[in-house]
């Protein structure tokens, strides 16, 4: 081989790299699926930012927790067992390590109270701590940037009426080289866009207001978009579903058999205001977080608009079977489990028959209603196995939604044959859940 | 107010709809042979029927019955299998504190309705969600086989 | 027929108040009160026919049952005592449970009412047949005056006395009732011959089954009258903590509902439990957990491993230990530790009180005790009033398990009464329950055995470190250090070893309140003496059963029905892999029981307890059947523990709290459990508590068995098992 050829061949490969590079990072952005060119909030006729009218009238702070609500700063920011905002929630990230969240409460000397309003923005929008340090982007800044100054000053107007807990943030614990915070400063080059909401024109106004819910706000896409190799949204896939915190982020595109190109808007409405929908099952571990600490606190007509901007997402496909939304049989002995390991079916008869029958279909509450819910219908039975261990206790406008956990004793081995058998029964197909598989599971959803 | 049909007879409660039934009964209507034992349907002592079939009353809200048929453990005995289930049980001595047995006759008799012949894995798959902390498993075993037969 | 036994409360109350309603009882002289004697002076039994037996004019006879029935079967057992020594009909009696008297109601032994430690048999089985005869001849002697003959010239049969001289006449026991009853009990009653027992030893059907199957059967729980208020309760998850900060503001938009805080203690009453229990979920408590609230297992366990590790004070020795067992490491030395958790008591029926403190400085309260006199004092101490101003109506437990051997519920339950107007019934959630636990103690075994050269047990020492139920319960320490509840069946040396001795040290663990847990303190040590003789028959190359009969020359009784259980588990047949077969052979609660269970270990570490043999030599028997029932379920309370049984905690609080978090075993779950009985006519021995003890030591070794693996930590480890099999 000649000197030339390898130069060709490093050349070569060096555009490669270069346009693979340049591909990923300059993806497109969350917004960009939808057609019609933008124009800065100031300038367009109307304004999707803010609070809805009935709140329109309220102070800084009424506002601010409204937005504090629709961003759900709390779920993140409140550790197991802790004070509410004050920090030490734990982000188990494969190979990378844990990250916690911080304090941000106004405690002046664990906690934002010192933060000036540029500080704060700087955090919120671009990932910069007060001392120029670089947030991880676990901090959805990626997301908050496109909120306005406005809103975000709101919030933190809220969060200063919070009572002050002293609260030392929590070493990360992170592996080499993710723990150099200098080296976000490339990461964010890339994938931190720095630029506020703007309005799409050819866009109804409910559109923009959900898109400005969905994107700035509720940040969605941080758990329901795919990432890439190098942990920035991957918006090809936009909302195609993803696997977080050792939960499933389902596939809420408008794709007819994985996203919500299925569901009707009255399901979708339910789901969004309450964390449940006849028929779909309910949401549990983060989602029905979301659920409690942020969407249940919007108003109609805000839900509205995200069911409406929700729907204009392009179906993104995703590789999970068909949904079963028939009742499994009334017997034990009949239906796709019956001749399947009996271990899993021994722990369905003790723990789980008596609320959500042999049928999928409890009599006790539709809340513990099986058939359909996308859980059950997801082969890898990751939503099962978590529900399983953590069990749901949600306090809804429709009621207490409650299951127990059984993770403190029952086995990983278990659960894996009981995840196994919850799906091959409800579902289009049984999951191989394995005791490594639960335990990986666990350690990824765990707060210690 | 909600009314409700039990053991064949119209009752009208004076609670809210998000009572669960097993505290209707005990405590609106005392009909005290419905044990409350864990609150969280993982025991059993608290089965009912509801149109023949066996519920844990415990997380099952008067709000949500409508007129669906509820029976306990004071009238069970006047269906054929309920009457069957009580008698092996004395036969064979299945009690021991008791606590448990109204939930585990209820859910013994809701099987023999529709198993009138259960094997082994029927009263496993029937009885599993009914703890007994005396330990009258074995029993309740033999005393099932026994009221089919009879 | 027998009549509903939540007849009691009228009957209670009648016989309290107006005796003479009773027409032509034999209650009178029936003494309430008469607890006042706090301190029980050690007198001599005296028979009082009149405060056991009530027989109604039509004959029907009702018992005042002593002990209290939480399903191990004394209102049928004691009344076969009472029955067969009176002479009536079986089906005529109605067992009612006796109100709060050491006095009469104690047992002679100990003039104490407490029904544990599996002792209603032991301790009253001449006392009751002595009372039943008693008023046998009470009955005799007032016809004998009707007549005019001599009472030697009658007989009885069932519920008549009989004068076949004079052409068979009669005359029945509720006709001679009133006279009987003013005369003197003989305090020297001749009892029937074995021969001549109709109702003792014979599997008599229970007199509580038809209530308990038709629902009318009246537990504490199930308390109603008239302006009853249900409360339910939250108490400081830390001991020894206190509320800090409560906020009721979510509660006052609630109607109807009052809310009651306490030192450690918050309460909301309501008219009904939903609604109490509602308001206590939206009233948002902050705790102090105080010295405690930072403690968990780890720390505890190190707490108790170090304590574990010195010397403890003898509780037992003979022969020369120390000479015998020379130095760890020597060829023949066997050293070993076993350790058991924490475990809650869970009994079906979630702790619950009624209590009405009165205007008039009076109380009355309704609930299941095991100890009938020290709840009653509990109330009057909490009110400061006396004892004798309280009336306790005791009711059938939902399973007791020495859970109501103590009185918390009771204090808790006044407590909060006194701040309600109008009796109220306290009920704690489940959670409430598992959480406020009196819990069995950890413990850790020490031990270490030497063999002699033919394979025999030459040295042996058992040094048990773990907390003192009985000083926990009198705040006082075990006397010179040592704590016999906790040495029980240790100390024994049924397996004859030459030199030999016990130890105990006590462990008091922070943050955990100990109480006695069905199967006391053989539940740890017999695991350990069960599991070293399995480790030790190993090490001396030798079967188990083999090297435990070698064993046992000494104690035939166990050694006879070790064979016995040997031959029906079918000791020795081949089995699949995976499966092994486990022996726990014990002498405890006076009684003899070798155990054989068969187990199965997948290969996730899942066991499955496949069949369990018993075989039981309890002396005389008064109910055969029982006995197996008590036998079966002590089994399954036992390999509950030992399968899942673990109480934990973190920042001070108990982790487990429901059925889902601490599991019992299921009918899925449950082995077949085959009980034999030894014919014998030696001194009565317990039933209630020898199955549980051995349900842990035959599973473990059962696993070893099947795996190789030798478990010495409850409960058992699924992940040491995964995998493994037999070697
Ligand atoms: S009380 Fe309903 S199942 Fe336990
Ligand atoms: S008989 Fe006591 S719990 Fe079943």
């Amino acid at each position: 081989m000649t000197a030339r050829n390898i130069i060709v061949g490093l050349a070569c490969i060096a555009i490669i790299v270069l346009a693979a590079m340049a591909w990923i990072v300059l993806g497109p952005g969350p917004m960009a699926f939808a057609p019609g060119s933008t124009v800065a909030i100031a300038s367009a006729g109307s304004d999707p930012s803010g609070v809805p009218k009935e709140l329109a009238g309220g102070d800084v702070i009424k506002r601010g927790e409204y937005l504090a609500h629709a961003a759900d700063c709390l779920a993140c920011h409140t550790g197991k067992d802790a004070q509410a905002y004050a920090g030490g929630f734990a982000f188990n990230l494969p190979m990378i390590g844990t990250i916690y969240s911080t304090n941000i409460t106004p405690d002046k000397e664990t906690g934002i109270g010192n933060y000036t309003d540029a500080q704060f923005l700087a955090a919120v929008h671009r990932g910069k701590r007060q001392d120029g340090q670089n947030l991880y982007p676990a901090m959805p800044y990626a997301s908050y940037t496109y909120m306005t100054d406005a809103d975000a000053l709101a919030i933190k107007a809220y969060l200063f009426t919070l009572p002050a807990v002293h609260a030392p943030a929590r070493a990360n614990r992170l592996n080499f080289p993710f723990n150099q915070r200098a080296l976000l400063t490339a990461w964010n080059m890339f994938f931190s866009p720095d630029t506020r909401f703007a309005v799409n024109a050819a866009q109804s106004p409910e559109w923009n207001r959900g898109a400005y819910l969905s994107e700035a706000l509720g940040h969605c896409g941080e758990c329901h978009t795919p990432r890439n190799l190098m942990y920035a949204l991957d918006n090809r896939q936009k909302f195609a579903g993803a696997l977080t915190a050792g939960w499933r982020a389902y596939n809420i595109s408008a794709d007819a058999k994985a996203g919500l190109g299925a569901w009707s808007d009255a399901s979708l409405t339910s789901y969004l205001a309450t964390g449940h929908a006849e028929g779909h099952g309910g949401a549990a571990g983060p989602m029905g977080e979301a659920s409690d600490n942020s969407l249940t606190y919007l108003t109609a007509g805000d839900i509205h608009a995200m069911v409406v901007y929700l729907r204009s997402v392009p179906a993104a496909a995703s590789n999970l079977p068909h949904v079963i939304t028939v009742p499994a049989p009334a017997s034990f002995r009949e239906g796709v489990t019956a001749g399947l390991d009996k271990r899993g079916e021994k722990l369905f008869a003790g723990a789980c028959a008596s609320c959500h029958d042999w049928t999928g279909k409890g009599q006790l509450t539709t809340f513990a209603t099986l058939t359909g819910a996308r859980s059950v219908n997801d082969p890898s039975a990751v939503n099962v196995a978590q529900t399983v261990m953590n069990g749901i206790d949600r306090k809804t406008a429709a009621g207490n939604v409650f299951m127990p956990s059984f993770g403190n004793a029952y086995t990983n081995a278990e659960i894996a044959q009981l995840a196994n058998y919850v799906t091959a029964r409800f579902g289009p197909e049984g999951a191989h859940l394995t005791e490594k598989g639960v335990q990986s599971l666990r350690d990824q959803a765990a707060q210690r | 107010m909600v009314t409700l049909q039990i053991n064949g007879q119209s009752q009208t409660i004076d609670a809210t709809p998000d009572t669960p039934l097993l505290w209707a009964l005990r405590d609106f209507l005392g009909l005290t042979g419905t044990k409350f034992g864990c609150g969280i349907a993982q025991c059993g002592a608290c089965t009912v029927h509801m149109d023949g079939k066996a519920v844990r009353s415990c997380l099952l809200t008067i709000g949500s019955v409508g007129n669906r048929a509820i029976t306990t453990i004071e009238a069970v005995g006047n269906t054929p299998n309920g009457a069957k289930v009580q008698k092996a049980w004395l036969d064979i001595e299945v009690v021991q504190c008791g606590y448990c047995q109204s939930g585990q006759i209820m859910s013994a008799t809701a099987l023999l309705n529709k198993t009138p012949h259960p094997q082994d894995a029927d009263i496993d798959a029937a009885m599993a969600g009914n703890l007994c902390r005396c330990g009258t498993y074995t029993r309740i075993r033999q005393a099932i086989k026994n009221a089919a037969k009879a | 027929m027998i009549q509903n036994i939540s007849t009691r409360r009228t009957f209670l109350k009648g016989s309290a108040a107006a005796t003479a309603t009773l027409s032509g009882g034999l209650m009178i002289g029936f003494a309430i009160p008469a607890g006042a004697q706090q301190t029980p002076k050690p007198t001599p039994y005296v028979l009082k026919p009149n405060a056991f037996i009530h027989i109604d004019a039509d004959g029907k006879v009702a018992f005042q049952i002593p002990q209290e029935e939480m399903g191990q079967g004394v209102y049928t057992s004691l009344s076969q005592l009472l029955a067969d020594e009176l002479d009536v009909a079986f089906d005529q009696v109605t067992p009612l449970p006796a109100p709060p008297d050491d006095m009469i109601y104690g047992s002679p032994q100990r003039h104490r009412q407490s029904t544990g430690g599996s002792t209603s048999i032991r301790n009253f089985y001449t006392a009751l047949r002595q009372v039943g005869a008693s008023g046998r001849a009470m009955m005799v002697e007032a016809a004998a005056r009707q007549w005019g003959v001599k009472p030697e010239t009658l007989r009885t049969e069932n519920g008549m006395v009989i004068d076949d001289a004079h052409g068979g006449r009669k005359l029945s026991y509720g006709a001679l009732a009133p006279a009987a009853a003013k005369l003197d009990a003989p305090q020297n009653p001749t009892l029937k011959t074995d021969a001549q027992l109709k109702y003792i030893g014979k599997p008599m059907h229970r007199l509580d089954s038809p209530s308990k199957v038709n629902g009318s059967a009246q537990y504490g729980i199930d308390v109603r009258m008239d302006g009853l208020k249900v409360a339910t309760l939250a108490a400081s998850p830390v001991v020894g903590g206190k509320v800090d900060h409560v906020d009721d503001s979510k509660l006052k938009a609630m109607p109807g509902v009052q809310l009651v805080v306490l030192d450690d203690i918050v309460a909301v009453v309501a008219t009904n439990f939903w609604a109490a229990k509602k308001g206590l979920d939206v009233v948002k408590i902050t705790w102090d957990g105080g010295p405690n609230g930072h403690l968990d297992s780890k720390t505890l366990m190190a707490e108790l491993r170090a304590t574990a590790a010195k010397k403890g004070v003898t509780a037992a020795e003979s022969g020369d230990a120390d000479k015998a067992l020379g130095k760890p490491g020597g060829p023949t030395r066997l050293d070993a530790t076993y350790q058991v958790p924490f475990l809650a008591h869970a009994p079906m029926e979630p702790q619950n009180f009624t209590v009405h403190v009165k205007k008039d400085g009076t109380c009355e309260m309704w609930g299941g005790s095991q100890v009938q006199t020290t709840a009653w004092r509990a109330a009057a101490t909490v009110l400061n009033i006396p004892p004798e101003k309280v009336t306790f109506h005791n009711f059938m437990l939902g399973g007791g398990f020495g859970r109501r051997l103590d009185v918390d519920m009771v204090v808790k339950a006044t407590r909060i009464a006194q701040k309600v107007d109008g009796p109220v019934k306290v009920i704690w959630t489940r959670e409430e329950d598992m959480q406020q636990d009196m819990y069995r103690p950890a413990y850790r075994n020490v031990m270490a055995a030497t063999l002699t050269k033919d394979g025999m047990i030459d040295g042996w020492m058992h040094r048990i470190a773990g907390a003192s139920v009985s000083a926990r319960m009198s705040g006082k320490p075990p006397k010179d250090g040592l704590d016999k509840g906790s040495v029980d069946a240790a100390t024994d040396n049924y397996y004859n070893a030459p030199n030999f001795r016990v130890e105990y040290i006590q462990a008091e663990p922070r943050a955990v309140n100990v109480g006695f847990w069905r199967g006391v303190a053989p539940n740890n040590t017999i695991f350990a003496i069960e599991s070293l003789m399995d480790e030790l028959a190993k090490k001396a190359g030798r079967d188990p059963v083999a090297f435990r009969l070698a064993h046992l020359d000494k104690t035939p009784r166990l050694k006879n029905a070790l064979q016995i259980a040997a031959r029906n588990a079918k000791w020795g047949e081949k089995m699949g892999p995976r499966i092994g077969k486990g022996v726990c052979a014990q002498w405890a609660f006076g009684t003899y029981i070798a155990t054989i269970c068969e187990a199965e270990v997948d290969t996730n570490g899942e066991v499955h307890v496949r069949k369990v043999h018993s075989v039981i030599d309890a002396g005389r028997i008064v109910n055969p059947d029982t006995l197996m029932a008590q036998v079966q379920g002590g089994i399954t309370f036992g390999l509950t523990a030992a399968l899942w049984g673990n109480i934990t905690v973190e920042k001070g609080r108990v982790q487990q709290a429901n059925f889902n978090n601490y599991r019992l075993m299921r009918i899925n779950e449950a082995p077949d459990i085959q009980v034999e009985i030894v014919k014998s006519t030696e001194a009565p021995g317990g039933i209630g508590e020898p199955g549980c003890t051995a349900g842990p030591p035959s599973l473990v070794n059962a696993i070893a068995a099947a795996t190789g693996v030798r478990l010495r930590e409850l409960p058992i480890d699924r992940a040491l098992l995964a995998g493994k099999s037999s070697v």
